[in-house]
């Protein structure tokens, strides 16, 4: 069996409880995988931990117990491997937006010239249509620009793989549509492995392969995996067109409404293996737990399969 | 609210002195009362002792005779006891750049490492505490008989009174780096020490700087007092010399001036200030 390119194994996440009281278990038992160029989307409701398990990822956190596995190579710290756009977009205010992504790119190639480095961030400033904004202090920029700075300079340290902490989540609707149609082409024609929190729904829908649901915390767990099977060439003003599209949005919308409260292991699932669940077929929207399921059977053929019988 | 004109508050200000030097010059006009003493003793006094009408206190035009006098050849040199105001003060602003610059030295860095390091915070939060509100001039003796040199002391009592406003927002401006922005240097992998120089230093520069105002003001309030002590030379000495010689004029004139040099000093560090200012 081959190895996902990033294996998340056993995640848990405990405080230790003060005064007398138990611990306070936030995730317990998390295993996913996402393999090389794969977007995945991670949904649930406040306080089931996602920030804290994307954290990990970054090496900006560590787990109680667990561990990550990415290319082969354990994760420990932060890496250049792992570009992050933060929630906050977290720009540096005394430098200009050029300043910014030449603070990484200097950090990522410290034997490139100057002019190198300037040349490569306004390539990248330029691709998330900055490129007349470059001398702009953030302070002068709109929501939106800022947070495409804070995706340039991720993208721009051309890490292998990208983490986005719920990076629209303070944007307005229409800057949101936006940028989620430059991220989605960004992301398609770089072929980056993503791993994206978001609590929007359609965002999940329009830019993931697969979503990663999870259930409310404490003992919060990956209660299913959501597989988007529509093709990858979706637009945001095409997709709602597809018929696959309610049924996945229905299926997920029903499990934050209703499931996600009262999940506790349905079906006694195994934490090692979440059901691989494909709403947007038909007769995929019950849980189709992998393991479970005979070898011989057409629901445990690789996913290619699946995908090209919806096609 | 209505907007005002531009020129209204300038107009008022000067409105505010004009009452100010009208009050001041009614109230030390001399009023030649009738001679009460023998004439041939009062023509030894002057007629204001004989009086008993007026007090050394000059008026507005006397002071503003003096202060010109003192603009046109302020670096004369007739003696130890008598040289010009600009001279005295050049030393004073000399002492207290020596002194503050030598505080900023010591507390900037030693602010960082404090601000880094919550061990290094809670281990000598104690000696600060205690040490802070000390008054400056309480070193002096201590100074005087140790150093041995009272030019030194003063700029030493200047050290030690500029130190700790630096030295405390120093460290408070380091430890309220966002962590968002040490986050983004982690996960760029920047070093520690590119860290520290572009993304702590520029973060904690507003506020080191408002600590170092603060400091300059108070070492600009301290050195007349030192130098009231040490004397010698400086702007302080030359109060107490001019106390000495009951010329309250040239007290006034000093006071004038010291006012005026606190006011550059600070305008220049908010200067400096807004230079590393930024907008979030």
């Amino acid at each position: 069996m081959s190895q996902p390119f990033l294996k998340i194994e056993g995640l848990t996440k405990r405080f230790a409880g003060t005064g007398g009281s138990p611990d306070f278990t936030v995730f317990e038992n998390i295993f996913f995988g996402i393999e090389k160029g794969e977007f995945a989307c991670i949904v649930g409701h406040s306080g089931c931990g996602k920030t804290t398990i994307l954290n990990v990822l970054a090496g900006l956190d560590e787990a109680t117990e667990g561990g990550v596995v990415m290319g082969g190579r354990e994760i420990a710290g932060p890496s250049l491997e792992r570009g992050v756009v933060f929630q906050s977009h977290a720009l540096l205010p005394w430098l200009s937006a050029l300043g910014n992504v030449a603070f990484g790119v200097r950090s990522r190639w410290p034997r490139w010239s100057s002019k190198e480095i300037e040349a490569h961030s306004v390539r990248y400033l330029e691709m998330v249509g900055l490129g007349a904004a470059l001398h702009k202090k953030p302070a002068e920029l709109s929501g939106g620009m800022k947070q495409r700075v804070g995706i340039a300079r991720a993208f721009a340290i051309e890490p292998k793989m990208l983490l986005l902490d719920e990076p629209f989540g303070a944007l307005d609707a229409l800057t949101r549509g936006t940028i989620q149609d430059e991220l989605l082409s960004i992301v398609q024609a770089t072929h980056q492995t993503v791993f994206m929190i978001t609590h929007d729904v359609d965002e999940a829908i329009l830019l993931a392969d697969k979503v990663l649901l999870m259930s409310n915390g404490p003992y919060a767990k990956i209660a299913e995996i959501v597989e988007i099977t529509m093709p990858r060439d979706r637009t945001r003003a095409t997709v709602h067109h597809d018929p696959q599209y309610y049924r996945i949005r229905n299926h997920l919308v029903d499990f934050l409404v209703n499931r996600s409260k009262t999940y506790a292991g349905e079906q006694g699932d195994d934490p090692v293996h979440p059901p691989i669940v494909r709403p947007g077929l038909d007769g995929g929207a019950r849980v189709v737990p992998l393991t479970k399921t005979p070898a011989t059977s057409n629901q445990a053929s690789p996913e290619p399969a699946l995908r090209n019988a919806s096609n | 609210m209505k907007p005002t004109s531009f020129w209204a508050a300038p107009i008022l200000s000067l409105l505010f002195f004009a009452a100010f030097v009208g009050v001041w010059h009614f109230s030390t006009q001399q009023t030649l009362g009738e001679v009460t003493v023998d004439p041939e003793y009062a023509a030894l006094i002057g007629a204001q002792a004989a009086t008993g009408g007026q007090s050394a206190m000059p008026g507005p035009l006397d002071v503003g005779a003096k202060l010109w006098e003192h603009i046109r050849d302020p670096f004369y040199d007739r003696g130890t006891n008598d040289k010009g105001i600009g001279t005295q003060l050049i030393y004073s602003i000399g002492r207290v750049l020596i002194g503050f610059a030598l505080a900023a030295l010591v507390a900037i860095p030693l602010g960082f490492v404090i601000g880094m390091s919550p061990l290094i915070y809670k281990a000598l939060d104690p000696f600060i505490q205690v040490l802070k509100p000390i008054s400056p001039l309480a070193w002096m003796p201590l100074a005087l008989y140790t150093i041995k040199d009272s030019n030194i002391s003063a700029v030493f009592v200047i050290f030690i009174c500029s130190l700790w406003p630096m030295l405390v927002n120093t460290a408070f401006g380091v430890a309220s780096v966002r962590k968002d922005w040490l986050n983004v240097a982690r996960t760029l992998e920047v070093s520690s020490l590119r860290t520290a120089f572009q993304v702590i230093l520029p973060a904690a520069a507003p506020t080191i700087m408002t600590g170092m105002r603060i400091s300059v003001g108070i070492a600009w309030l301290v050195i007349v007092a030192a130098e009231m002590l040490v004397g010698g030379t400086g702007i302080g000495y030359f109060v107490w010399n001019e106390w000495n010689n009951l010329s309250i004029t040239n007290i006034i004139t000093a006071i004038l001036l010291i006012g005026l040099v606190g006011m550059m000093l600070d305008t220049l560090l908010a200067q400096l200030a807004r230079a590393v200012t930024y907008k979030e």
